[in-house]
């Protein structure tokens, strides 16, 4: 955390909205988008909800099993508090009362060129909504805008890709032409906007198993992320600043 | 009338505890233990019947004795006395056949307890980060132990559904740790070096062998008022340890080596008969299990004395200082934090005290965090926050010397 607080303020400048949008406490479910690639936006997200929030709540976040799959970086992710994204861990995680973020584009989100950014993906199979429903939390959609452009994603090497076992290998303007080099980030200005919460204690217990409501709700939640990316993105100067 | 038990593995370390306790319930009628060899220790008033469970002689002393509770903890990862891996197996798969076969045909069993282990969860990338009774692992065991476990399951549940009413309870243990536990893992850790898969470190769960009696004497009684004893549960002291945490706890060095070199040399381990470290042991130590205890509380109404980091203090204690003592570590760490600081500082002589005086508050606050968990149910969370303190001595000193106000996040 404390390495990742740099990047936070210095690199990329994070700009936090709305984070009075996050309860004080109880379960919430925080749902975002995700772009960059590399999952730096989850990484800057957590700075945010922790440093800016008054009460400095810690948001736990639901990785993909490839996390918890790479030597090292499974290591960080669990001391960082972050656990595998399925169902179970979820509950248990929004039951006592925790703040957990889900980014529920997963690698079709991170792993998209450059030419479809801030294009939101298809959101899974709307888990995350059924997930909110049984535990009484209710969702908060969040933007990230600026990750996208940290590293512009201008081919995908797919039999490098299946050869490392890995879902896509970006290929980018400097990456892997410059070597270690080309794996620095673009110091893009960052924005993230926590809205209106979304109540979800309004349905009746079973609600949790009807796939037309889970359905809608998805697309609401989908559709104000979207909407407060293109908002952001018409106030925003640069990309740089 | 009293009851009569029948115990199986009896000339193994548990068998041998369970029997002492149980001889001491005054309920208990008769202890009748059964064993293929003879124990090295004494049974006391048990009653000894050499007998292999393989075998269905077993049945014959079923009867004879007029048993109505089975304790059977003849479910195994290692042999006594230099046995093959494949006679382990079959003590444990066909031996829990035979011995289920005999408690069919006995008219007057009331009661069956059956020792299984958290290694049929497996270890996986994929799994949840806490395991429930309920939860189906998503990479069934290929091989070994875990693999019997899982058998033994199975056929304890065909049991249940043909006896309902016999009442079955089977315990799956976390790893049983004690001060004389012989098992692969506590072997592993009285290696003067520890050596660890890089870039992974798994959050282990243990049971101290008391409790792991304790539980067991719970199971095979009647049940108390408000509480259920037959069932599947999980049984694991409170809180987790990380891999790293046990190391520096037990003050032995580690040697990170690459996950296919470590699968390399423990399969070549095992086939020149060094060591019986197995597959699914380098995939506990790589990945770590972490089940949930909620279960064992409220249903079972059991309580473990020990957390898991009492049960490593008190394994650690019995197994001897290694190499690094925590202690010495601990104040090498400081003194070097103190110059450090005290340069950094312009000679600031307070921060050289304040750092001296940390000394052994660093140790007990590194305890301290680790058994400062959350109880129940959420025994073992991922790593949060509070264990990054724990998780590097430099880290910690941070936040017990205080110097830098936010430090609890520093990872």
């Amino acid at each position: 955390m404390a390495l990742l607080r740099p990047l936070y303020e210095k690199y990329f400048r994070v700009e936090v909205k709305g984070i009075e949008n996050i309860p004080a406490e109880g379960g919430a479910l925080i749902v975002a988008n995700h772009s960059g690639t590399v999952p730096l936006d989850a990484l800057m997200m957590q700075v945010a909800v922790h440093d800016t929030h008054p009460a400095g709540r810690h948001l736990r976040l639901l990785a993909a099993d490839l996390v918890f799959r790479l030597p090292v970086v499974n290591e960080i992710a669990r001391k960082l508090g972050h656990t595998l994204a399925c169902a179970e861990d979820a509950a248990e995680l929004l039951g006592r009362g925790e703040l957990v973020g889900v980014m529920p584009e997963g690698f079709k989100g991170i792993g998209k060129p450059f030419g479809e950014r801030y294009k939101l993906q298809r959101f899974g199979r709307g888990g995350f909504v059924s997930t909110a429903l049984r535990a009484r939390a209710p969702i908060v959609p969040c933007s990230v805008v600026g990750a996208e452009e940290i590293y512009p994603m201008i081919g995908n090497a797919r039999t490098v890709a299946r050869l490392l076992g890995l879902p896509y290998f970006p290929v980018t303007p400097t990456f892997p032409w410059l070597g270690p080099l080309g794996a620095l980030p673009l110091p893009t200005k960052w924005t993230i906007q926590f809205g209106q919460p979304i109540p979800t204690d309004g349905y009746a217990p079973e609600a949790a198993d009807d796939p037309m409501l889970m359905f809608n709700l998805t697309d609401q939640v989908r559709e104000e992320i979207q909407h407060t990316l293109y908002k952001l993105l018409v106030r925003r100067r640069s990309i740089f600043f | 009338m009293g009851r009569i038990v029948l115990v199986t593995g009896a000339a193994r370390r548990l068998g041998d505890l369970y029997v002492r306790e149980v001889l001491r319930d005054p309920d208990v009628e008769r202890v009748v233990a059964v064993d293929a060899v003879t124990p090295g220790h004494d049974l006391g008033e048990a009653v000894f019947v050499r007998a292999d469970i393989r075998q269905p002689a077993i049945g014959r002393v079923l009867a004879e004795h007029d048993v109505d509770t089975v304790v059977h903890l003849d479910v195994t990862g290692t042999a006594l006395a230099g046995g093959s891996r494949s006679s382990v197996k079959e003590t444990n798969v066909i031996g829990t056949m035979q011995l289920l076969g005999a408690c069919q045909k006995s008219p007057s069993l009331r009661r069956l307890v059956v020792k299984s282990s958290t290694t049929v969860y497996g270890s996986a990338p994929r799994d949840p980060a806490v395991f429930t009774e309920t939860t189906s692992p998503k990479a069934l065991p290929s091989g070994g132990f875990a693999k019997d476990a899982v058998e033994v399951e199975g056929y304890v549940r065909g049991f249940a559904r043909r006896r309902p009413d016999v009442a079955v309870c089977v315990l799956r243990f976390a790893n049983i740790l004690g001060p004389g536990t012989d098992t692969p893992l506590a072997s592993y850790f009285r290696l003067p070096v520890l050596p660890t898969v890089l870039g992974y470190d798994p959050r282990l769960q243990f049971v101290h062998e008391d409790d792991v009696t304790g539980v067991l004497l719970r199971a095979s009684r009647e049940p108390e008022r408000g509480t259920l004893n037959s069932g599947t549960f999980n049984i694991a002291g409170d809180g987790v340890l990380t891999l790293s945490q046990c190391a520096r706890r037990m003050g032995r060095p580690t040697a990170p080596v690459l996950l296919p070199a470590v699968t390399l040399t423990g399969s070549l381990m095992r086939t020149l008969g060094l060591s019986d470290f197995s597959p699914e042991q380098i995939r506990l130590l790589t990945h770590g299990r972490v089940v949930n205890t909620r279960q064992m509380r409220e249903v079972l109404g059991f309580h473990p004395r020990h957390s898991t980091a009492e049960t490593f203090a008190d394994f650690a204690s019995a197994a001897g200082p290694g190499p690094l003592p925590p202690a010495l570590l601990a104040a090498a760490v400081e003194r070097l934090a103190g110059a450090v600081t005290g340069a950094g500082g312009g000679g600031d002589g307070g921060t050289e005290d304040a750092g001296r005086g940390n000394g052994r508050a660093t140790h007990t606050s590194t305890q301290a965090t680790a058994t400062a968990r959350p109880a129940g149910g959420s025994g073992g969370w991922p790593e949060g926050w509070r264990s990054c303190a724990a998780g590097s001595p430099a880290s910690t000193r941070s936040t017990t010397s205080g110097t830098t106000p936010n430090s609890p996040t520093r990872c």
